[in-house]
């Protein structure tokens, strides 16, 4: 039946892997180069280092999936963070002379609406105004940006570590509290990219995400609501650098307006690390996860072994530009083992 | 008539392209200072043999000749080189470019090898306007154009290369009448300096006025070359279609049921005046396959976007089962028995890299989905059973769609259509670039839903596929119909319905 020698669908299946082969050596060679690497201490720490990119670069490969770009990220990180750090330290003054205080899971509910709120306007100027993503997105990012500095005129909100009276001593569990040994951060990076993966593999949203990525007028004339689409994908985007700007505010019991800058970059990184198609319709929730762990262990473990951090950065363009050119082979052979396949079968 | 000079031949060219023969072995005397009409139903090879001299494509087999050396253009610009151009029917313009920009685009004149000449490129431009007694500024950003003054464009373009032969491939598809007579003025301006044109079109009584010389292909082969002095529409149809017919026989009586499916007045507006649709009304019934034939450019396609709710700003109503169709979006529409195959398969009917699983039912996954969990299991077994229904040849349903051939991939697109449970069944070009043994596969399959109770509203630019397949006809020509005709009807009669002529129009 198939037309293919087991060499080549045994060079595929590694290609297939690349991003797990990929985290495989990292870890092995940090684990002979630093003696401690390999500790479950260490572990911890990565992984909570790991986890602020994971939950951007999740719902950044759903954008860039449907063929978008979502810039505005690390500055919703900046703005949520703030309103947190506001909300924690000042409440909200009616103006009547009386403040409304409110409490932990409140202040998350308002903050997780304040990012849903600003990925709903990048997919209205997206889809309403037919603004292209990177403009709209880089649009917002400024805006965004700015309204973090303008909340605390560019100071930082310190000691919101939260009172018993106000409902908010639990603040600062969110970024360091621990739940049956692990930090609760991760706990929530795994719901969320359960959740993600479930989106994509198991739901008619999912599918309809590669659709509009793979060829949005081929969507659209066969049904799939395209507007709908990328509306949701911006305000998950959102919504993720919402709980990173959350966790942060609370990690640092502090909020700092210049919180989440480049982040977008590093989300974007992770999501190409891990297979998804900048041109759109391909990619996968676990392929970001194993790519955001191979930046971040790669960072840490060059940090361990006294690498200096401008070498790091380099380092980490070479991994990024080499990631991509192995896709592109695997999409090659890929393609042609499939042909292959089909003129048998048609013949 | 005889003193025109041969400066072009073809002798026994065959080109092959991957499952089709599209010229076997064509014999071509291109004569100089005349025009030399070339005619045939799409599909007949007309485009690829033109395709040929213009060096875009190289014959398998065969050779060309120019003054009875032997010829070989290795691309475009070897054919330019030797003194020949082309203009395609789809225009290759850049609308954020300038009209001279455009026109000398490629070859721009420089000044001393650094920059662009604009001043002698304004001149000459506006020379080549003022030649085609165009009132268009050489400034003027193509994009601002109608499209006819857009071909205008086209046209000078390859004058501008000095072209010894020019081929035209339907330059007059979106000319205005007067525009037409300006642009045959300039054909016999140029044959009388000795240029050769070689002139492609469907409109026949036009072809008549025009042509010294015509060639006339069906299915690759040349079924008529002669001077055009003694030559009538009957000899020309009767050359492209043949005496005996392609046969796609009915198995089963026609058994139609209730009026399924009823468009009144649809009119879509062009931009810029008049209508691309221009008050389409018909009606499809259960059972029934409708051929809806007519020339490119007719209005055929956007008629159905207009039903699938691709144009907002369309005029008019439907009716799915005497019912109006008030749905504003596609999946409501499509939720309301209405399923469109799409003329371009690549752009409009399929996911390219998803794979071949997901393409069949990415209309109907409500199918498969309970609240928000889709099936998978469920999805693959209902995909599977439609591979086999249809025929479709596939190793993996799990291979990427882009993997299948034109054929399988059309077979494709019509599962996901039927996937939706659908009243009616729109279908764009269904034949369109696919080999004959899928084409009969295609047609007997539809044949076959029709007679399970499925409307069927097909468009077609093939005479003997409107013939063959339709229980009724209807011709479209400048976005009205022009004619309805039962099954068996005269080609003849079908052809003279949908030529486009301004007279025509005009009197409807």
């Amino acid at each position: 039946m198939t037309a293919t020698s087991p060499a080549t669908n045994a060079l595929l299946l590694l290609l297939r892997l690349r991003t797990f082969v990929a985290l495989f050596l990292v870890l092995a060679f940090f684990s002979v180069m630093a003696p401690n690497f390999l500790t479950t201490a260490n572990a911890v720490i990565v992984s909570k280092h790991v986890a602020l990119n994971a939950f951007l670069a999740i719902g950044m490969t759903f954008v860039i999936i449907t063929g978008g770009i979502d810039l505005s990220v690390g500055s919703i990180v900046g703005l949520c963070a703030m309103v947190a750090g506001w909300l924690v330290l000042n409440g909200v003054d009616t103006g009547m002379g009386y403040t409304i205080w409110f409490n932990t899971y409140e202040i998350v509910g308002l903050v997780m609406l304040v990012g849903v709120g600003v990925g709903l306007i990048n997919g209205i100027l997206i889809t309403r105004l037919n603004v292209a993503p990177f403009i709209a997105t880089l649009g917002t990012l400024y805006i965004a940006r700015g309204a973090a500095l303008l909340s605390s005129g560019g100071r930082t909100f310190p000691n919101l570590n939260g009172t018993e009276e106000m409902g908010t001593a639990s603040f600062p569990f969110i970024g360091t509290g621990t739940i049956l040994g692990l930090p609760f951060m991760v706990w929530l990076l795994i719901a969320v990219a359960v959740g993600a993966h479930y989106i994509s593999r198991r739901t008619p949203l999912g599918r309809h995400i590669y659709a509009v990525g793979g060829n949005e007028r081929g969507a659209a004339l066969s049904g799939v609501k395209v507007n709908r689409i990328k509306l949701f994908v911006y305000m998950f985007s959102g919504f993720c650098a919402a709980l990173v700007g959350l966790i942060i505010a609370s990690q640092l019991q502090a909020s700092h307006p210049a919180t989440g800058e480049t982040f977008e970059l590093n989300a974007i990184a992770a999501a190409v690390l891990g297979g998804t198609s900048m041109s759109g319709g391909r990619g996968r929730i676990t392929g970001t996860i194993v790519g955001a762990f191979v930046i971040g262990i790669l960072s840490d473990g060059l940090i361990m072994m006294g690498v200096s951090s401008f070498w790091q950065t380099v380092i980490k363009g070479i991994v990024i530009i080499v990631a991509v050119v192995i896709d592109q082979a695997q999409s090659r052979l890929q393609a042609r083992v499939a042909l292959a396949q089909e003129a048998a079968a048609a013949r | 008539m005889s003193d025109h000079p041969i400066g072009l031949t073809i002798r026994g060219g065959v080109k092959v392209y991957p499952g089709t023969r599209a010229l076997k072995g064509v014999d071509f005397d291109l004569r100089m200072g005349a025009v030399n009409v070339l005619v045939g139903e799409n599909g007949a090879g007309k485009s690829t043999l033109m395709k040929v001299i213009a060096g875009v494509e190289s014959l398998t087999e065969g050779r060309v000749e120019m003054g009875s050396q032997p010829v070989h253009f290795r691309n475009k610009s070897d054919a330019v080189a030797h003194g020949i151009g082309i203009v395609f029917q789809e225009l290759n313009l850049f609308p954020n470019l300038s009209v001279a920009e455009n026109i000398f685009i490629g070859r721009e004149p420089v000044r001393g090898g650094v920059d662009i000449d604009t001043a002698h490129q304004y001149k000459a431009a506006a020379a080549l306007m003022a030649r085609l007694e165009q009132d268009i500024d050489p400034d003027t950003p193509l994009g601002h154009l109608r499209v006819g003054q857009q071909q205008i464009v086209e046209i000078a373009k390859a004058l501008a290369q000095d072209a010894r032969i020019l081929i035209l491939d339907e330059p007059t598809s979106a000319l205005s009448a007067a525009e037409v007579q300006v642009l045959f003025r300039v054909i016999r301006d140029l044959t009388a300096q000795g240029v050769g044109i070689v002139y492609i079109s469907h409109r026949l009584d036009e072809l008549i006025h025009i042509g010294d010389y015509i060639t006339v292909l069906r299915d690759g082969v040349i079924t008529g070359a002669r001077s055009m002095e003694g030559v009538d529409i009957p000899w020309i149809v009767r050359a492209m279609i043949g005496e005996g017919s392609k046969e796609f026989p009915r198995t089963e009586p026609p058994n139609f049921g209730d009026e399924v499916f009823r468009a009144e007045s649809v009119t879509l507006p062009r931009a810029g005046g008049g209508n691309t649709v221009d008050h389409v009304s018909l009606s499809v019934r259960k059972g029934e396959i409708v051929g809806l034939y007519g020339l490119m450019g007719a209005g055929r396609t956007e008629f159905l976007e207009c039903i699938m709710a691709q144009h907002p700003h369309s005029r008019g109503q439907f009716f799915v089962d005497g019912k109006p169709l008030t749905e504003p979006d596609v999946a409501s529409r499509i939720g309301r028995g209405i399923a469109l195959i799409p003329e371009d398969r690549k752009r409009d009917g399929l996911v390219q890299i998803m794979s071949i699983r997901e393409n069949i039912t990415l209309s109907a996954l409500g199918r498969f989905t309970r609240l928000f969990h889709l099936n998978l299991r469920g999805e693959a077994a209902t995909a599977l059973d439609f591979v086999k229904r249809l025929t479709i040849k596939i190793a993996s349903p799990e291979n990427p769609v882009s993997s299948l051939s034109g054929g399988n991939q059309q077979k494709v697109v019509i599962g996901k259509a039927l996937m939706t449970g659908p009243k009616i069944l729109l279908m764009d070009e269904p034949s369109r670039g696919i080999d004959i043994g899928a084409k009969a596969e295609v047609f007997r399959t539809m044949r076959k839903l029709a007679a399970d109770g499925l409307g069927i509203l097909f468009v077609t630019s093939d005479l003997d596929e409107v013939r063959a397949l339709s229980d009724r006809i209807l011709v479209m020509a400048n976005g009205r119909i022009t004619g309805e005709f039962p099954g068996d009807a005269d080609a003849a009669a079908i052809i003279g319905a949908a030529s486009p002529s301004t007279q025509r129009s005009q009197a409807a």
